[in-house]
């Protein structure tokens, strides 16, 4: 066999290799939906400020695979960049924006972390609560969903929304969010910020399983989350959260 | 390219941080057009329910105007909701599939109740015998018209317009709930918003309904000092006064549940008073500190006193009270502005104000908004020219 032969049949394999990967993990997603059943999980996220360093992966990762418009200002996960300076005053900006983040000298910063941001899946959530024709509704398995065949694009929710979770698709005039990447979590995958994460800062898990990650997570960590007063009773719990965020 | 660019422009306008997504106002001009229209169908409907149900005899001759400009008001209401709709043609689920725990949910019920039940049909009891006597005397298609709004009804017996008569005050008497439901409700929709503590208050619907009543009143005395001159008629100065007199004391208790809800915030400090304090200073000084509150109302109350103290010849009070009416109209909808626009300029991180750029041409811009507040009156005056306010001897002033 010569090296031209050789190439040509190593092609082969791996073209066929390739199909054969993609059909059998098409076969076993299907498997897996086939006996997915909703109301035996029910899911949250847990995020760890003190281990994002702002990479801004999780938010061009949720861009692409959420066909989310790419013009800079809708997000359905975006991180915040606080600085919290030894005058005690605060100084917030969201990665990528645009934004022109202060000018640091290293001595003036009391501490600095990131806060990755997204829907919080709220368990009272407001925006189903308001929602005129039911489009915006909660799923067995905990996740808040937009039906965008039945959303009127009145707005009404992202009023409601104390987080700044929703916008109004451009192109589909309807409400738009994060759904945990609803449509992965069905085929036993990972939400894609989860996936894309490098440092493992968000962690993804189902709450009825006290051995899912999530549960380790909000075991071994004290736990907080966002606006707590205002009783959404949200599902993405933060571990090592700064009292200034909100 | 457009919408980078967009973005460029409005980003160069924000105060501090907000979030990325509430860098576009949800809710636009259009969204303040409508709580200003419907509180003047309300406030309208509570001038003609004095008449009919308190019995101010005085202010008989604004009744049937006030009826009018109640019912061509009301049947824009709906246009303003439609149109910012981002898909207008699904409006229909809000009737089909309504979410019983939605305060918009009930919009369509208590609108057709409040139109149907209330405005159409107080004035078609109020004006059948009249449209039996017109279609009678009119020829060609007026005379069909009026038949038609009649119902083709015949009968105008003393029996038959006794019972008409008891008609009416039985739908005023179910209509001062109804138009009190029906703007109440409409302040519930942002009164009611927990993440928004601009709009989060239980003073909200209160707020609402008084401001309706008063541009409401003012509105109707306003029609009725220029419709009346142009048709040849005399003011009724007992009426005027006594209209200018309500419209004071609904101003005094507007302002002071007004006062009282920025007392109770001031006093109260909570989390957002510093961004809140922020936005009045810098966004909102021009539109609610000198319109809505110097120009408003301080200035039409000092007016109003003076009229009171002073007894002024009848024609300087015709003109102050004039004035007055505009400044009240002016006063409430930059009132509805602070309310709607001024609700979405802070950010619900508090750490932040953006910026509403409103558009001239587009579905959601000036001239649209423009165009609704114009065919109401355009429509009054087809109703009048139908359905005449007053008989030509109550415009000679007898």
């Amino acid at each position: 066999m010569d090296r031209r032969d050789f190439l040509k049949h190593l092609g082969w394999v791996i073209s066929s290799g390739g199909i054969l990967g993609g059909l059998s993990a098409d076969a076993w997603a299907k498997m897996l939906n086939k006996t997915y059943d909703t109301t035996k999980h029910y899911y949250g996220m847990g995020i760890d400020i003190d281990k994002c360093i702002g990479c801004g992966r999780c938010m061009q990762a949720c861009k692409t695979e959420n066909a989310v418009p790419a013009v800079p200002y809708y997000f359905r996960t975006w991180v915040e960049r606080y600085v919290i300076k030894t005058d005690r005053t605060v100084s917030v900006n969201t990665l990528n924006s645009d934004e022109p983040g202060d000018v640091l000298v290293e001595k003036d910063v009391l501490r600095s972390f990131f806060v990755p941001k997204l829907c919080n899946q709220c368990d009272h959530p407001p925006c189903v609560q308001v929602c005129p024709v039911g489009a915006t509704f909660k799923t067995d398995d905990g996740v808040i969903l937009v039906d965008s065949k039945r959303c009127i694009g009145c707005r009404y929710c992202i009023q409601a929304c104390p987080y700044g979770a929703r916008y109004l698709n451009p192109e589909t005039r309807v409400a738009d969010k994060c759904t945990f990447c609803y449509h992965r979590l069905v085929k036993g995958l990972l939400p894609v910020c989860v996936e894309v994460c490098p440092k493992q800062a968000r962690v993804f898990g189902d709450m009825k399983s006290i051995a899912s990650p999530l549960g380790r997570f909000t075991r071994m960590n004290k736990i907080h989350v966002l606006k707590p007063s205002l009783n959404t009773d949200p599902k993405v719990y933060y571990a090592n959260l700064d009292g200034e965020v909100n | 390219m457009e919408a980078a660019q967009n973005f460029m422009e409005l980003s160069k306008q924000v105060v501090g941080f907000i979030y990325p997504n509430e860098i576009d106002i949800q809710w636009s001009i259009l969204i303040v057009v409508y709580p200003y229209i419907t509180g003047l169908v309300a406030g309208a409907f509570i001038l003609a329910s004095l008449v009919k149900v308190f019995n101010v005899k005085e202010l008989q001759p604004t009744y049937r105007l006030a009826m009018l400009t109640a019912l061509a008001f009301m049947l824009i209401a709906p246009l303003p909701l439609q149109l910012h709709l981002g898909r207008p043609e699904r409006s229909y689920e809000m009737f089909m599939t309504p979410n019983l725990t939605s305060a918009m949910a009930m919009f369509g019920f208590v609108y057709l109740w409040y139109l149907m039940l209330v405005l159409l049909l107080e004035i078609y009891f109020e004006y059948r015998r009249d449209m039996i006597v017109w279609s009678s005397e009119s020829t060609g298609p007026k005379k069909w018209a009026l038949k038609l709004l009649s119902l083709f009804s015949t009968d105008i017996s003393e029996k038959a317009v006794a019972f008409d008569k008891k008609t009416v005050k039985i739908i005023t008497i179910i209509g001062i709930p109804s138009a009190f439901l029906l703007h109440g409700y409409v302040g519930f929709i942002f009164g009611s918003i927990k993440a928004n503590p601009w709009w989060s208050s239980v003073m909200m619907p209160v707020v609402f309904l008084f401001s309706a009543i008063v541009s409401g009143i003012a509105m109707v005395m306003l029609l009725y000092m220029i419709i009346i001159p142009l048709r040849d008629g005399k003011i009724d100065m007992k009426c005027l006064d006594r209209v200018a007199s309500f419209l004071f004391y609904a101003v005094i208790v507007d302002f002071s549940i007004e006062v009282l809800d920025f007392i109770h915030r001031l006093y109260e400090s909570e989390e957002s008073i510093k961004i809140l304090s922020q936005l009045v200073e810098t966004k909102l000084f021009m539109s609610m500190v000198v319109l809505q509150i110097l120009l408003g109302m301080l200035l039409p109350l000092g007016i109003m006193v003076v009229i009171k103290v002073f007894r002024l010849q009848e024609e300087v009070r015709k003109l102050l009270y004039f004035v007055c009416g505009l400044l009240i109209q002016l006063g409430i909808f930059s009132t509805r502005w602070n309310v709607v626009i001024g609700g979405q300029l802070f950010s619900k991180s508090f750490r932040g104000l953006t910026t509403y750029k409103m558009e001239l041409m587009g579905i959601e811009g000036f001239l649209v908004a423009l165009a609704l507040l114009i065919i109401p009156f355009v429509i009054l005056s087809i109703l009048i020219k139908l359905l005449p306010p007053w008989k030509k001897g109550e415009l000679a002033g007898s």
